[in-house]
């Protein structure tokens, strides 16, 4: 469905604006403060203004800065993250490129920003970029495997790597998948317990209910996500206190934005990836109970408009709550130090994620 | 091999792409049209708090981050190669073809893998790889010529 691509990019743009804004209000009542209020009423205005000041701001490259370099890295670091997008699922219908390798394509994709992150710290020739570029690089490749390897344990349940498999499987509609007629869904995922929940649907069939661990699986995704886009309390590499502003000190006006927009880019893609590998996508939270079939009603069938419609309401529901998770979470928590980051990293999730491959698969054979 | 199905689904991949490249660039180019051009030597000098920078940022870096960038290798590689058994593993039909051994023999055979790398992940554990410089706070052994009794004064009022 190409026409997704159409869909998301202005999506990513609305959403990069309306994220600003939300995050800025979101960061005022958390210090008990008001947030942007002067442009238009309740300040809603403010980031169109910004942007609008960031397009006419000069772009200066400085002396001595590689700048072939230093132009290309923003288009790399936001064209991955674009990229990634491609797979997403957004309703019944509008699977993106519904590519089967779906997942492990975003995971590839994904990682080349490392590559633009590294570019635009070394072309700017700045100590505080380099700095900045190369503990980028050292963390994002670092909450790397954490991620890869939940990713694994979602994929060992499902048994899929296409995302619209996935979500297929995560709902009363399950059915309609080519070659799921056959398919069950039990009370978390074992059939011994003789419930069977394939037509109760709701939240008693999402990953997270259908193999109870993944539970530690979202919550290991989730902090690995916030490193991977670079949020605080894991901004050490754009600490402002210490490296000005990280890989892009030097970066002004559009340049500037186009970074913006890619951290926010790679926040809603995380927020999707979340919502549909452990929240069951665009599957309704309602369960069906007895005669009051809440799941069929808040949920159409594929391919009716009614589908379409709850299905990207639904979906949309569970990334704006997982992405105020994130704000919440970044004026919270004080800024992480480097060892405690790599501590984190490599002692905890790590071992963790691991050891939660061994327990979906085992799990996995049990439920047969 | 790969489907004329799939082969499209990557064309989707690649407008994506095609897509964003297409989006920065009109962004450099309203800029680039809006955007005042008065570049002058201050302006262009690179940041370094205000002062004229001193030498060149291309040098030596620590040799910390090598490692870390070896170990990420070792894991995305492990990573890469799971990926396929985790797919297969637990496939309905071979499961019950074997009367289960199917997938207990492969979890098996994945289980001394991943013994295998845990065993690399403890090695640098123990090596002292994973743990990064802390900063050490350091006792100064400067002797204040004022004497702490003019401090206690001041700090009374």
């Amino acid at each position: 469905m190409w026409i997704s691509a159409l869909i998301l990019l202005p999506f990513l743009i609305v959403f990069g604006l309306a994220a600003v804004y939300a995050e800025r209000k979101v960061a005022g009542f958390v210090q008990d403060r008001l947030g942007p209020s002067e442009v238009g009423k309740y300040g809603l205005l403010q980031t169109i203004a910004d942007i609008l000041k960031l397009i006419q701001k000069e772009i200066i490259i400085p002396k001595g800065v590689d700048a072939f370099l230093f132009r290309l890295a923003p288009i790399i670091v936001f064209t991955s993250v674009f990229a990634g997008f491609a797979i997403l699922p957004l309703s019944p219908m509008l699977m993106g490129a519904g590519l089967t390798t779906g997942i492990f394509y975003a995971l590839a994709i994904i990682s080349l920003d490392i590559v633009g992150l590294l570019m635009a710290g070394w072309a700017s020739n700045n100590k505080y970029s380099i700095l900045g570029a190369l503990r980028a690089v050292a963390q994002i490749i670092s909450y790397e495997i954490p991620i890869g390897l939940v990713v694994l344990s979602v994929v060992i349940i499902s048994q899929s790597l296409d995302l619209q498999t996935i979500n297929y499987q995560q709902g009363i509609h399950i059915a309609s998948l080519i070659g799921g007629e056959s398919e069950k869904n039990f009370l978390f995922g074992i059939a011994a317990t003789g419930i069977e929940t394939t037509q109760i649907g709701g939240f008693l069939t999402w990953n997270v209910f259908r193999m109870p661990f993944l539970w530690v699986g979202f919550i290991i995704f989730f902090i690995a996500t916030l490193a991977e886009s670079n949020r605080a309390p894991f901004d050490i590499p754009e600490a402002e206190s210490e490296l000005i502003g990280g890989f892009h000190t030097e970066y002004s006006g559009m340049l500037f934005a186009i970074f913006m927009l890619a951290e926010y880019g790679m926040m809603l893609l995380s927020a999707f990836l979340a919502a549909i590998l452990f929240f069951g996508g665009w599957n309704t939270p309602l369960p069906n109970i007895g005669n009051i079939s809440l799941a069929t009603w808040t949920s159409g069938a594929p391919n009716t408009i009614y589908g379409e419609i709850t299905g990207f309401f639904w979906l949309l529901c569970k990334v704006f709550l997982i992405i105020f998770l994130q704000m919440w979470v970044r004026w919270t928590y004080p800024r992480l130090r480097a060892d405690h980051l790599f501590y984190l990293c490599w002692k905890v999730l790590v071992p963790f994620s691991l050891v939660l491959i061994l327990l979906s698969s085992v799990w996995k054979l049990w439920s047969f | 091999m790969l489907q004329s199905a799939e082969i499209s689904a990557f064309s989707i991949a690649l407008l994506f792409i095609i897509l964003g490249i297409f989006f920065v660039l009109m962004g450099y180019l309203t800029a680039w049209l809006v955007s005042p051009h008065q570049p002058n030597e201050e302006k262009q000098t690179i940041y370094e708090c205000g002062e004229d920078p001193i030498g060149n940022a291309w040098g030596q870096i620590n040799s910390k981050f090598y490692i870390v960038a070896l170990l990420f290798i070792l894991f995305d590689i492990e990573i890469i190669l799971l990926f396929p058994w985790a797919i297969i593993f637990a496939d309905k039909s071979l499961y019950q073809a074997t009367q289960g051994l199917w997938g207990w023999i492969t979890l098996l055979e994945v289980i001394v893998f991943l013994f295998v790398l845990a065993l690399g992940l403890v090695y640098a554990w123990a090596k002292g790889v994973l743990e990064w410089e802390k900063p050490q706070p350091k006792n100064s052994d400067f002797q204040p010529i004022v004497p702490k009794k003019l401090y206690e004064k001041i700090n009374e009022l």
